[in-house]
């Protein structure tokens, strides 16, 4: 196999909001992504993947751990030359669009900001028709790069997001949520998008969506996140016909279906940290099989496979 | 029928003033809710969903134009009597201090939108509670804990001094799902209210709705591109495209026996969990420009079954049963009979088999 693209390792991040009270938002994860692989990062809300991907892309200053881009260390202090090579290299769709399109700015100002930061175009002719061409590929038109971000639809501004991450051309996209507010014929539109931008350029996705039948549609590994710990990893073959975790076969058996019929009579198995006597930070890495791996101890591995 | 119609929304057309002309966003819109039920408005990004609900709760952007329509809202008054308002007849004022959360709650898609970044979420929470209800702080703090336990928020008592920005996405839609339910309305409006939860919170909330609904008579909106969630909670739906309701039925009709080939397009991109083909399906082309009125069914340029008249007429909604209408000409009499498209046939087929499974 290839060298990997993305190595993270152990990385933890705490927030400390009082002498007494910290987040331990993210403990001692570690996952790898290949150049041209989609890997899809699941779990419960509030489990710390929206953390995962600041700290890599270094919105955040990982508390530990290490993370390598391309082969260099990026979790650590860093120089001129790297911080560049990450700007343009590794681009991030933000979960909440409004928080994160500037207010006061036109669309194509928007979208065109990277390429002028990166001196990626020599005209502004050539910005506003990149921009255009952009924008008419996730499914707006060149007429709305005039418009400013309040005057758009909840999934049309997802689209500005994907849009200004798309531009760039980078080697690894962190999607965080970035089909959730947008209809099901969109969505398709998008994810096929993204998987042509993928054969095109090789680029990698850290796709974060809690839509199941999508994030396996497109991943080829998944990671279950739960608590900050990575409780579950493998192909989604793996993941999807052979769950072991019991919070990865909880999540697995709510997905709900477009059958009211069969929904309104559901009962999805429930699963309950608090009460089940597991204590993640007590178990280590078991493998499954091939990739697949789960976070157990000695006596829950045996438990839960047999 | 016993069911008392709740809100009436009656030929709603709005059009917004941009830089580039005037965009006509909501060209006669009509939906009824019933008292206690659940209604599900399901279509194209940027057909108008939001922007209907918005102008139900008064909050609409600076820039809108209400061109014509009426939003019937039939309330109780203090001496139990039924009142009927036109909301777009009230002042702005007049409607912010009573129906907004009092009657009328609503969630909105981008919660940071509707969360003060400079308060910490336990306050917010509370001010709410105290806008409404006569309770001292200490009961209103009470309240304010429960209802971040009950929308499934852990460590309530730490997280109340947290600020919206260091919580994840979903623990913020659920604070503005708390705020909501805390004025205890009788109708809640939810727009995306679960786009950034996990299944198992998202089937915990709509859980809670539901409970809610069933206890106090909660009549509820749900705005959602998850049609799983359709599924599982509406009673009825309307699919909305271009600024219309192009089909309404109740939530069996529209699953399994879709009418309006725009609502064929949208069951047939959405990936079952056996989808493995190499694209996704997703409908040609891309939804109309609405600075230019489109002439005809605005679908029909996307439309394969697209008949002549789709170019020159619109068309009206047709009756297909009590509940159920659908406004697309190839339910004309006149109409050649065309079918819905084989591999979509296949799957609502699949569906049904699955049904009958289960009642044998
Ligand atoms: N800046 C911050 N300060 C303090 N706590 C934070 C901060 N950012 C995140 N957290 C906390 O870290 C935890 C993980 O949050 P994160 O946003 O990563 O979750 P998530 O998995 O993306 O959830 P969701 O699916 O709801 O978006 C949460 O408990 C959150 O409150
Ligand atoms: N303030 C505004 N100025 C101009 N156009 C607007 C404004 N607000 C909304 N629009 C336009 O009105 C149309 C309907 O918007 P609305 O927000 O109701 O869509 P929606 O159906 O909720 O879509 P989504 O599913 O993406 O949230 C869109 O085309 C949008 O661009
Ligand atoms: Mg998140
Ligand atoms: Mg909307």
């Amino acid at each position: 196999m290839s060298e990997a693209l993305l190595q993270v390792e152990n990385l933890t991040q705490h927030f400390p909001i009082s002498r007494s009270y910290t987040v331990r938002a993210v403990n001692g994860v570690s996952f790898q992504i290949y150049p041209g692989e989609t890997y899809g990062l699941v779990g419960e809300s509030g489990s710390g993947k929206t953390t995962i991907g600041r700290s890599i892309i270094r919105l955040y200053n990982p508390t530990s751990g290490t993370v390598r881009f391309q082969g260099k260390v990026i979790s650590g202090k860093l120089d001129g030359e790297t911080r560049e090579m990450l700007r343009a290299d590794m681009q991030m769709i933000f979960q909440d669009p409004m928080a994160s399109l500037n207010p006061r700015k036109k669309v194509e100002d928007i979208i065109g900001e990277g390429l002028d930061i990166h001196h990626r175009v020599s005209s502004r002719q050539e910005r506003t028709q990149l921009v255009g061409e952009l924008l008419q590929k996730v499914g707006l038109s060149p007429e709305h790069a005039a418009r400013y971000p309040h005057q758009f639809s909840g999934g049309q501004r997802q689209r500005v997001g994907i849009a200004r991450a798309l531009i760039m051309n980078p080697k690894l996209i962190i999607a965080d949520e970035c089909i959730s507010a947008l209809d099901v014929s969109i969505q398709a539109q998008v994810v096929n998008l993204m998987k042509d931008i993928q054969d095109e350029t090789h680029c990698a996705y850290l796709f974060i969506a809690h839509d199941l039948s999508m994030v396996k549609y497109i991943s080829d590994r998944i990671g279950v996140l739960h608590l900050g710990y990575l409780v579950e990893a493998g192909t989604k073959e793996e993941i999807f016909s052979n769950p072991v975790h019991p919070y990865t076969k909880s999540l697995l058996s709510a997905i709900p279906f477009p059958n009211p019929e069969m929904e309104k009579r559901r009962h999805p198995i429930s699963y309950n940290y608090a009460t089940s006597g597991i204590d993640y930070s007590l178990g280590t890495e078991h493998l499954v099989g091939g990739s697949h791996t789960v976070l157990a101890t000695d006596e829950e591995f045996r438990s839960w496979t047999s | 029928m016993s069911a008392k119609t709740i809100l009436k929304i009656q030929n709603l057309d709005i059009s917004f003033r941009t830089n580039a002309g005037v965009i006509h966003a909501i060209r006669g819109v009509d939906l009824d809710l019933q008292k206690g039920e659940t209604v599900a408005i399901v279509g194209e990004s940027g057909s108008g969903k939001s922007v209907t609900m918005k102008a139900v709760v008064g909050l609409l952007d600076s820039n809108a134009t209400i061109n014509s329509g009426e939003i019937l809202y039939t309330f109780e008054d203090e001496s139990g009597n039924d009142q009927t308002i036109d909301l777009l007849r009230i002042s702005r004022k007049q409607l912010r201090q009573t129906i907004n959360g009092q009657h009328i709650a609503m969630v909105f898609q981008d919660p940071m939108t509707s969360l003060d970044p400079t308060m910490p979420i336990g306050k917010q929470i509370m001010e709410g509670i105290l806008m409404h209800r006569n309770l001292s702080r200490a009961e209103a703090r009470a309240r304010a804990l429960e209802l971040l336990h009950l929308v499934g928020i852990t460590d309530a008592e730490k997280r109340f001094r947290n600020y919206p920005h260091q919580l994840s996405g979903g623990m913020r839609q659920r604070v503005v799902i708390a705020i909501a339910l805390s004025a205890d309305p009788d109708i809640l409006i939810c727009d995306e209210p679960t786009t950034a939860l996990d299944v198992t919170i998202q089937a915990r909330i709509l859980e809670l709705i539901k409970d809610i609904q069933e206890k106090m008579k909660l009549s509820v909106i749900y705005i959602t591109h998850d049609l799983g969630v359709v599924a599982k909670v509406a009673d009825y739906v309307d699919v909305m495209y271009a600024g219309k309701i192009v089909e309404v039925g109740n939530v069996n009709e529209i699953f399994y026996d879709p009418r309006h080939p725009y609502t064929w397009g949208l069951l047939s991109a959405m990936p079952d969990m056996e989808t493995d083909d190499d694209r996704l399906y997703s409908i040609p082309g891309s939804p109309p420009n609405l600075l230019h009125e489109p002439v005809g069914d605005a679908f029909a340029d996307r439309n394969p079954f697209a008949l002549a008249i789709d170019k020159k007429a619109m068309p009206p909604l047709f009756k297909i049963s009590e509940t159920h209408y659908a406004a697309t000409w190839l339910l004309h009499p006149d109409a050649p009979k065309i079918e819905m498209p084989e591999s979509l046939r296949l799957r609502l087929e699949r569906a049904r088999k699955e049904v009958e499974k289960l009642h044998e």
